[in-house]
């Protein structure tokens, strides 16, 4: 198996208007995604995080440039299915995503899709809804839940194909802090202990901190990348785009500009309170 | 308070009625209300209520939720009733104003009202014992044959299915539209019916808007999920039918017989 999961080479999408204007939503994109890495996509409204993401599951396809997942050229129609099944994809809204009246019923929607023999599709499920710590809501109307709950179950059904990366874009911003937080702590758990590939899109940067690597976008562009200590040291850069740094880091650059020696790269309370 | 409408007035259970096969349930109630129609004396009746009373029995549905079915349909019942009365024409029996009623008036309508009763408690036992998944499952298994003439069975239980699960979505959007509409002064609650249903139109709006919205939000989570109609798709839960079914399937036969041959005898 390559080291790679998805490789993107000068992507550029355009989107077109009514009025034949066109609308370029990315430009000239460079990115690699390696096996069981955690990324987070930052970028405010409007960067074309959210574009790159559906280019990543072949929901667009390139108007330029290629995109593979695991080897396979987005552009492969034969291969369109492998493509989404090897990287799964969980929306921003919790309820224009789950499909049955059911939650379990919903989590096997994806493996029933793929012509999955029911007992397997039974042991998936299963072993979904206890991944996402939702077991005891199997039988439960997904309409009675609660945000994040609704969003760990569209994790669960994503999780039932069996892919190899998810991609989430902004599964927290609809959320509530509690629900934000339960949504966190299961992307996590996926990355590290099921060894799924992660792309995150997000415009909390707290949520960026726990990442191997941080992609910043603007206008199309990718315009930083590197690990968040790199990222978030460059608070001048930052704040010129538009985008915040964790509260800690912000607070640690206010103090240095003051004249206190700190280092550049502090991205928690405990590693400010060590420095200090 | 939108929120506590129920489509399908599903009642949890355990019991037999609640296992059958939906298609067999489908079926039964099928043959049972084209059987209403060929009871023509009264003594049938009886055979209908025992039915239903050991259906109800062994559903362990309490009777009255049976009862609450017949509720908005009581005009209907009732309209009906006069009608027959009123428009048979026969021995007098006695008259109010111009209207008479007759003998033959009085059975008819009587005969009618029972009919409808058994018809509306009958189907609505149906929806009571079968969840509204199974339901749409074996609607789609029992129009499969008829794909052959280009019937999307797949599809319709599809939509049946997305539609039960946004009912409750779409309704609470409606409660929320409402009180920020209401919030910015709008008026939902006095005026004649005209003035009513222009009130109405900045809750419509938003709310088709926003469902067109949802659709298209769906219809991508769908596909990211490798939905591709239904073909080569498999299910969780398959329905199969067993020993029970087809007991159940041979007693129903008998009764049916039974209760249409009454017209001929």
């Amino acid at each position: 198996m390559s080291n790679t999961m998805i490789n993107i080479e000068n992507l550029t999408y355009k989107y077109s208007t009514i009025d034949e204007k066109s609308f370029t939503a990315l430009k000239n994109v460079n990115l690699t995604v390696d096996s069981g890495e955690f990324l987070v996509i930052l970028g405010h409204n409007g960067s074309g995080k959210s574009t790159l993401a559906k280019l990543m599951n072949a929901l667009l396809l390139p108007t330029s440039g290629n995109v593979f997942v695991n080897g396979m050229d987005t552009k492969d129609e034969e291969k369109l299915w492998d493509i989404r099944q090897t990287a799964g994809m969980v929306f921003q809204n919790p309820d224009n995503q789950l499909v049955a009246t059911i939650v379990e019923e919903d989590v096997a929607f994806g493996p029933e899709n793929q012509g999955v023999d029911p007992r397997e599709i039974r042991k998936r499920v299963d072993k979904s809804l206890e991944i996402v710590e939702m077991s005891e809501y199997k039988n439960h109307a997904p309409h009675l839940l609660s945000g994040g709950q609704k969003q760990r179950i569209a994790i669960a059904g994503v999780l039932a194909m069996n892919p190899k990366c998810i991609i989430l874009d902004e599964p927290t911003a609809m959320l509530d802090p509690i629900g934000r937080k339960e949504v966190m702590k299961t992307i996590k758990k996926l990355n590290k202990e099921e060894n799924k590939t992660i792309v995150h899109i997000t415009h909390y940067m707290e949520e960026a901190v726990e990442a191997d690597r941080i992609v910043v976008m603007e206008k199309g562009e990718i315009v930083m990348q590197g690990t968040p200590k790199e990222v978030f040291s460059k608070v001048k850069e930052m704040k010129e785009i538009g985008l915040d740094v964790p509260q800690v880091t912000e607070l640690a650059y206010e103090l240095r500009k003051e004249g206190i020696d700190l280092p550049t790269d502090i991205l928690t309370v405990e590693e400010l309170v060590m420095a200090l | 308070m939108l929120k506590d409408i129920t489509i399908g007035q599903y009642f949890p259970g355990d019991t037999i009625v609640h296992k059958l096969d939906p298609r067999v349930k489908i079926l039964i109630t099928f043959v049972f209300i084209i059987s209403l129609f060929f009871i023509n004396k009264f003594y049938p009746y009886l055979l209908v209520l025992g039915f239903i009373l050991t259906v109800i029995k062994l559903s362990k549905v309490p009777f009255k939720y049976v009862f609450k079915g017949l509720k908005p349909l009581r005009f209907i019942i009732i309209i009906t009733f006069f009608i027959n009365a009123f428009m048979t024409k026969g021995v007098e029996l006695f008259s109010i104003g111009p209207l008479t009623v007759s003998e033959e008036g009085l059975y008819q309508a009587i005969f009618m009202a029972l009919r409808l009763i058994f018809l509306i408690m009958g189907t609505s036992l149906l929806t009571l014992t079968t969840s509204p998944i199974s339901l749409t499952d074996g609607i789609e298994k029992l129009l499969n044959p008829l794909k052959i003439i280009g019937l999307p069975a797949h599809e319709l239980a599809m939509m049946m299915t997305i539609a039960l699960r946004f009912i409750p979505t779409l309704l609470e959007e409606t409660d929320k539209i409402m009180k920020a509409q209401m919030a910015r002064g709008a008026d939902f609650e006095s005026g004649n019916i005209l003035n009513r249903a222009k009130n109405l139109v900045p809750l419509l709006v938003p709310l088709f808007v926003n469902s067109f919205r949802r659709a298209d939000e769906l219809a991508m989570a769908m596909e990211a999920r490798c939905y591709r109609g239904g073909e080569h798709r498999t299910r969780l839960n398959e329905i199969k039918m067993d020993k029970i079914d087809f007991i159940v399937i041979t007693i129903m036969t008998i009764f049916f017989g039974i209760l249409i041959s009454t017209r001929y005898i």
